[in-house]
């Protein structure tokens, strides 16, 4: 079979093949033109050669699969793929931002830019998890930056797949991956795991904000099973001003368990976006590694590899929301605070993993400049935030699962929108009303934020009965809460 | 093309109307029916005639083992399976009997190979439930791909020319390819008596274009099929499992 068909000037299924822009030893990438297609392309094409890769093969098979399956701004859109018989390749989108690989010149680079870049990665990551797919090789070199911000994962070769056949786990024995990124679980032949990715970027973040590989670039199997027992030193130890909480963020994502680290991206990004949310644990102060017998006994310990929890993509997206609570702190103690905490502690119990915000939005004037203190001089946002913990100290949440924020804002159902568009959030549960004067003369805050909402909403109610003791009951709906999709 | 692969109908009436109904919403252009129109279930009759209708139309239908056992007495199946064949062949007329009895062992389109259970040899039904029993079988024939049912449980097995195995566990509505570059045997579940824990009947759908399989599943009023078993006598086992899929 005849493959050398791609040469600039060539035209393969009516893509014009243009310049080269990579060679490498598992794919060749070309730019390329389309009549009918008015947006820039690349053709990525396996190396077919005597005494490739098998890798090479099976991945290119992977991605031809899985690329077409994917959607949304983290990853280039999918125009055409190439019959083996014919000709392999691959047209994708060419995304006209940077890869992160040109940072690596520049390191270590300032925390904020590191956690920035975290944080987009990190949604990325969600979004792909929740499409069924675990990267699996996540590096500077695969991902890249839209001009406007969102981070693009490329490259599928390595990645899985949880409802499609895993050609790579079925064909080689040995793990694939890139060594200096690759997570424990990986390392042992684990792929389906969607934390695997959250290792892999914790290593990242660790290089580009101290200058050093946390595991260093291991060449053979036995070097990189080392990170199952041998901790890196942490950050703090590197660079003395390293705050606590990227290292708390960072070594998280760095546990050996994947049980350990975050329950999904979205929240890995909450935390990277909030450092002020970050519960500080004994990981944000370590100064050292810890010392050579416990690295010993977890060396000879058959626990350590029989401990490590693995997942799946299928139970993870499921069992770790992030949850928006919208309170409404004129009514703390009367009985819609009270469903509005039972709705919460239900949805909880069945969600182990999942993170809980509560909200509140501190009214803002849109013309007149508000004085941050009230009548009495206290701090209005202090005083919020007091009570917000204290509507919410019957849960018993323990800390690191909650967070509390005053929102600033003019308008109430805005602001709780713009929160859980940023915070990815996959759920807003609040309170309406069951009086209706105020809601017909200023509109219904639930009802707008349920109509505009990107999640889930959960508006609650206490229950009413029919007799229109409020005087305008008896069309209303009298159930306790009803959930919009 | 779409081509509605529907394997171990087993008189299952309702599950066969679902299929067929779910197939032609989705613009199935041909149907393949992979053996087994009979045995457990309270409705051969309606059933064969509809297969023969659809054959007569352009459809193809292999033999299964209790297609064949309706005028092989030698065929040996299980007591409950043996207990249903008896009361089955007591109500086949003659047309269908010798419909069942000149039905194909396997059929050969293009690249593809359609047979009920397993491809090595004629009558002896062995069961592909394992990556090696499928290596068995893909070894013993050529074809780019190979479709059978008589499992009762829907996979996916690819082989490579140097033959690594890999084996999979389709997912409902999700489209697997079936890339030319590996050989291919996909097990179908069951229309009428699924066994993989989801009572709801099972079909897959084969784009011949795309090269692309996609595994379905369609529910139907399992009580009624349950209370037809239950009023031709059939043994209680096989209601229940149907309710259950298992």
């Amino acid at each position: 079979m005849n493959y050398r068909r791609i040469i600039p000037g060539a035209t393969v299924d009516g893509f014009l093949i243009g310049k080269q822009i990579h060679s490498g030893g598992m794919a060749t990438i070309w730019e390329v033109t389309h009549p009918e297609l008015n947006l820039p392309m690349l053709m990525k094409a396996p190396v077919l050669d005597e005494g490739a890769d098998p890798a090479a093969i099976v991945g290119f098979e992977m991605e031809q699969m899985i690329l077409p399956r994917l959607a949304g701004p983290h990853v280039p859109k999918f125009i055409e793929a190439g019959n083996f018989m014919v000709q392999p390749y691959i047209v994708m989108e060419q995304i006209p931002g940077a890869a992160l690989l040109p940072w690596l010149d520049h390191l270590p680079l300032p925390y904020g830019e590191v956690a920035a870049m975290g944080a987009k990665v990190a949604v990325a990551l969600d979004s792909l998890h929740r499409q069924h797919v675990v990267h699996l090789d996540v590096k500077p070199s695969n991902i890249m930056l839209r001009p406007t911000g969102e981070a693009v994962l490329i490259d599928y070769g390595l990645s899985h797949h949880d409802e499609l056949p895993d050609l790579m786990a079925e064909q080689f024995r040995l793990p694939y991956g890139t060594a200096p990124y690759m997570a424990p679980e990986q390392v042992m032949g684990h792929r389906g795991d969607p934390r695997s990715d959250q290792f892999a970027l914790g290593v990242l973040m660790y290089f580009f904000a101290t200058g050093t590989r946390p595991f260093g670039d291991p060449q053979r199997l036995s070097g990189l099973k080392r990170r199952l027992w041998w901790d890196p030193p942490p950050p703090r130890a590197l660079r003395s001003d390293f705050p606590l909480w990227f290292q708390e963020i960072i070594l998280r994502c760095l546990e050996v368990n994947p049980a350990w680290r975050y329950p999904t991206g979205a929240q890995l990004a909450f935390e990277l976006m909030n450092p002020d949310q970050v519960k500080l644990t004994g990981r944000s102060e370590r100064l050292k590694r810890d010392a050579f017998t416990t690295v010993l006994k977890r060396r000879f310990s058959e626990d350590t590899t029989a401990s490590v929890q693995i997942g799946t993509v299928a139970s993870f997206g499921a069992s770790g929301p992030i949850i928006a609570v919208a309170i409404d702190l004129s009514e703390t103690s009367g009985p819609l605070a009270e469903a509005l905490r039972m709705t919460v502690a239900q949805i909880l119990a069945s969600l182990p993993g999942a993170r809980v915000a509560c909200l509140n939005v501190l009214k803002q004037g849109v013309i007149t400049l508000d004085t941050t203190l009230d009548e009495e001089g206290r701090n209005k946002h202090v005083q919020r935030l007091v009570e917000l913990k204290h509507w919410a100290e019957p849960l018993k949440l323990e800390e690191g699962r909650v967070s509390f924020q005053v929102l600033e804002a003019p308008q109430t159902a805005a602001a709780i929108l713009r929160y859980a568009r940023a915070n990815f959030v996959d759920h807003i549960v609040m309170g309406a009303r069951a009086s209706s004067a105020r809601r017909t003369l200023l509109g219904s805050v639930s009802g707008e934020v349920a109509t505009h909402a990107p999640c889930t909403v959960t508006v609650v109610r206490t229950r009413r009965h029919h007799r229109t003791e409020y005087g305008d009951g008896a069309n209303e709906k009298s159930e306790d809460s009803w959930t919009v999709g | 093309m779409l081509i509605a692969l529907m394997a171990d109908i087993h008189a299952n009436r309702e599950a066969l109307e679902a299929c067929l109904r779910d197939a032609k919403g989705k613009g199935a252009a041909k149907i393949v029916f992979l053996g087994d129109y009979v045995g457990y279930g309270a409705d051969p009759v309606w059933v064969v005639d509809r297969v023969m209708d659809h054959v007569a139309r352009g459809a193809s239908a292999l033999m299964g083992n209790h297609d064949n056992a309706v005028s092989d007495l030698r065929d040996s199946l299980t007591a409950d399976a043996q207990m249903a064949m008896a009361w089955t062949r007591g109500r086949l007329g003659s047309e269908a009997r010798e419909f069942l009895a000149g039905l194909p062992m396997r059929i050969e389109d293009e690249t593809r190979l359609y047979v009920h259970a397993n491809v090595q040899t004629d009558r002896r039904w062995l069961y592909i439930d394992d990556r090696n029993a499928a290596t068995r079988a893909l070894h013993a024939r050529q074809a780019q791909a190979v479709f059978c049912g008589h499992v009762h449980i829907p996979a996916i097995y690819g082989i490579t020319a140097t033959d690594k195995i890999v084996s999979f566990k389709p997912v409902s509505d999700v489209p697997v390819p079936l890339s030319p570059q590996r050989r291919w045997l996909a097990v179908l579940g069951a229309v009428g008596q699924p066994r993989d824990g989801n009572p709801s009947a099972s079909y897959a759908l084969l784009d011949t274009k795309k090269s692309e399989i996609t595994y379905l599943r369609v529910p139907y009023d399992i009580e009624a099929t349950i209370l037809k078993i239950r009023n031709a006598g059939l043994p209680e086992s096989l209601a229940d499992r149907l309710r259950k899929g298992q």
